[in-house]
């Protein structure tokens, strides 16, 4: 992050050649030399569309503002105290807290093992790499009309598979006590191929001199994975474990297509609270109050994370 | 994420793919048979999802509404397809996608670029604190910003157009930090000798500072593309009229509509999938080596 490269070296050299006057002179204004001209496109966007926001909502959490009213009060920190008793605001916190263990970790472990499995050389890379990485190419709207219809109760293919084997169907998407649990494996299936891709990544940067010399010595191929492999990899479990968990704490797409929060709000994580209340129940002001809250807990468990990342080297 | 994921190092050569590591196995034929076995049973469920929407999108609503574990329950059709494709919305819908996130994509490398470009050889006053605060931002969940954006987007009249739905996706600091990152590594003797020559600023990032990025500007604009192609909230929130909607929504709000409609509901969901999948498959080497590339999977 120290690189001053003499950027005036231009001013300069150019300088002398520019008449004074006309167009020229306006642009002369802007200080090219010192590089602000190649960021101000990115400024503007940056300031209108994520500054802006970010400032605006924070004040729309202090005021009642509504989709449904023109005229906002403020209202301090009403919106707040509020969302620390809303229940729902509880159980949908929980809610996605849970979807995020149940996913990160199959998340992490599987996309472990295919690179693991696709990097051992066995032929036919490209089709590996292909079937696991497919899926995170689909919006989501396909993801979800592909496994609407493989949880579908009579005829998708999840009952029917039980069926042939002797076993009652289940309420895959109907059951309160099971529809998290599916949508966190469509969640799996769907997005596992981009951790996939940075442990292959890693694999493929990895020394293979510790490897060697282990296998001269006779060590076996477990052996060498336990003791050798999976240790040189922990530097990027770190990273993927920490990006997962980030990932899954914003879950929302699939949940709204698939179940609408349901059955029963079993499956509603806090973004989805977040949009009903808003755009459904046109209460921006306390949408916004909540988001900031949610807003709040990913900061802390980025920080967190970040500081056992660091204590990890 | 330090500096030992020298962005450089990707231009040296991939190990020939089928090289993988034979070591990882050793010689015995037992761990490469269980290996074997292990990744065509994983390859099979990765792929079985898609198998199960082909088979039924290739056969008629009757068909499909009878039970059984064999897929193939009547005579092959291409009728769902046909329907789909008269009643013209996912045409529409396709084009938009296209649209929207090329547009998205093209604005975006370009200003990502442009910027990093200058954080990374800029001098001027607030460079380290604009660049704190750009790379403070990557935490930013964007679901956070959906409310107030939608009410800015209100002010400006945008709501229903595709300024709206582009607009506010071409701000992508982790892009800006991923690239800026990269021009660190990028050697400065050439831009020097250049600079002595008399050639401009601007010209000096055109002609040798971005020739020698090809691979992580590739990298980016395919992560931005991807993302922008199925970015679902806040296309679904800004656009109602349904001439506007990108694909992932357009489909979203047919869903019901399909009700049991199983055959026209999975040829929509694949016709939809194509595009990407296509592209996958002719850009396969390089979407892998960008996960290396933008250094994400630097160890």
């Amino acid at each position: 992050m120290t690189t001053t490269a003499p950027l005036g070296a231009e001013e300069q050299t150019d300088a002398p050649a520019v008449p004074a006057g006309g167009r020229r002179t306006a642009r002369r204004r802007i200080p090219t030399g010192n590089g602000l001209v190649f960021v101000l496109p990115f400024l503007l966007v940056f300031a209108l569309f994520m500054v802006w926001p970010i400032v605006q909502g924070l004040w729309m959490s202090f005021t009642d503002s509504s989709l449904a009213l023109r005229d906002t009060h403020f209202v301090g920190l009403d919106n707040y105290t509020e969302a620390f008793g809303d229940p729902d605001v509880w159980s949908s916190l929980g809610n996605t807290v849970f979807f995020t263990l149940i996913s990160s970790v199959p998340l992490v472990l599987v996309a472990l093992a295919m690179a693991l499995l696709v990097h051992s050389g066995l032929a036919g890379q490209w089709v590996w790499r292909l079937s696991f990485f497919a899926p995170y190419l689909l919006p989501v709207t396909v993801v979800t009309l592909i496994w609407t219809w493989l949880y579908q109760p009579e005829l998708g293919m999840a009952n029917q598979l039980l069926d042939t084997l002797g076993m009652a169907p289940v309420g895959w998407l109907s059951d309160e006590s099971v529809a998290m649990w599916s949508v966190a494996a469509l969640t799996v299936w769907w997005t596992v191929g981009f951790n996939f891709l940075l442990y292959l990544a890693a694999l493929q940067s990895l020394p293979t001199t510790f490897d060697e010399a282990a296998a001269l010595d006779g060590a076996g191929a477990w052996r060498r994975l336990w003791s050798i492999t999976l240790p040189q990899l922990r530097r990027t479990t770190g990273l993927v474990a920490m990006l997962q968990i980030l990932a899954s704490l914003k879950v929302f797409d699939q949940i709204y297509i698939l179940t609408k929060g349901g059955p029963n709000g079993s499956t509603r994580p806090v973004l989805e609270y977040v949009y009903d209340v808003g755009f459904t129940g046109y209460r921006l002001g306390y949408a916004s109050a909540v988001s900031y809250l949610f807003f709040a807990l990913v900061v802390l468990v980025s920080l967190v994370q970040f500081r056992l990342f660091r204590r990890e080297d | 994420m330090s500096a030992t994921a020298t962005p450089l190092r990707t231009r040296r050569r991939p190990p020939r793919e089928a090289a993988g590591s034979p070591l990882l196995l050793g010689h015995g034929r037992l761990p490469r048979v269980l290996a074997g076995t292990a990744l065509v049973v994983l390859a099979f469920v990765w792929l079985v999802p898609f198998l199960w929407a082909v088979i039924t999108s290739v056969q008629s609503e009757e068909d499909i509404n009878t039970t059984g574990l064999w897929p193939f329950k009547g005579a092959f059709t291409l009728d769902a397809y046909q329907q789909i494709l008269e009643r013209g919305n996912v045409s529409v819908w396709a084009f938009n996608s296209f649209l929207i996130a090329g547009l998205v994509t093209l604005i975006t490398v370009v200003v990502s670029t442009l910027a990093a470009y200058g954080f990374s050889r800029g001098t001027f006053r607030g460079r380290r604190w604009l660049l704190a605060v750009t790379v403070a931002a990557i935490m930013v969940p964007p679901q956070l910003l959906v409310v107030p954006l939608f009410e800015q987007m209100l002010l400006f009249n945008l709501v229903d157009t595709y300024a709206a739905v582009i607009l506010p996706q071409v701000v992508a600091p982790m892009m800006v930090f991923i690239l800026k990152r990269f021009f660190d590594a990028v050697p400065k003797e050439l831009e020097e000798a250049a600079r002595i020559d008399g050639a401009s600023e601007f010209r000096v990032f055109t002609s040798i500072v971005l020739p020698l990025s090809r691979p992580i500007v590739a990298a980016v604009s395919i992560f931005v593309f991807i993302g922008a192609w199925n970015n679902f909230m806040w296309p679904f929130i800004v656009t109602n009229d349904p001439d506007l909607m990108t694909l992932p929504v357009g489909l979203a709000t047919v869903k019901d509509a399909y009700g049991i409609e199983y055959a026209q509901s999975m040829a929509s969901a694949l016709l939809a999938a194509l595009p990407l999948i296509v592209v996958f498959l002719f850009f396969q080497r390089r979407i892998v080596n960008s996960v290396a590339t933008t250094g994400l999977g630097g160890s």
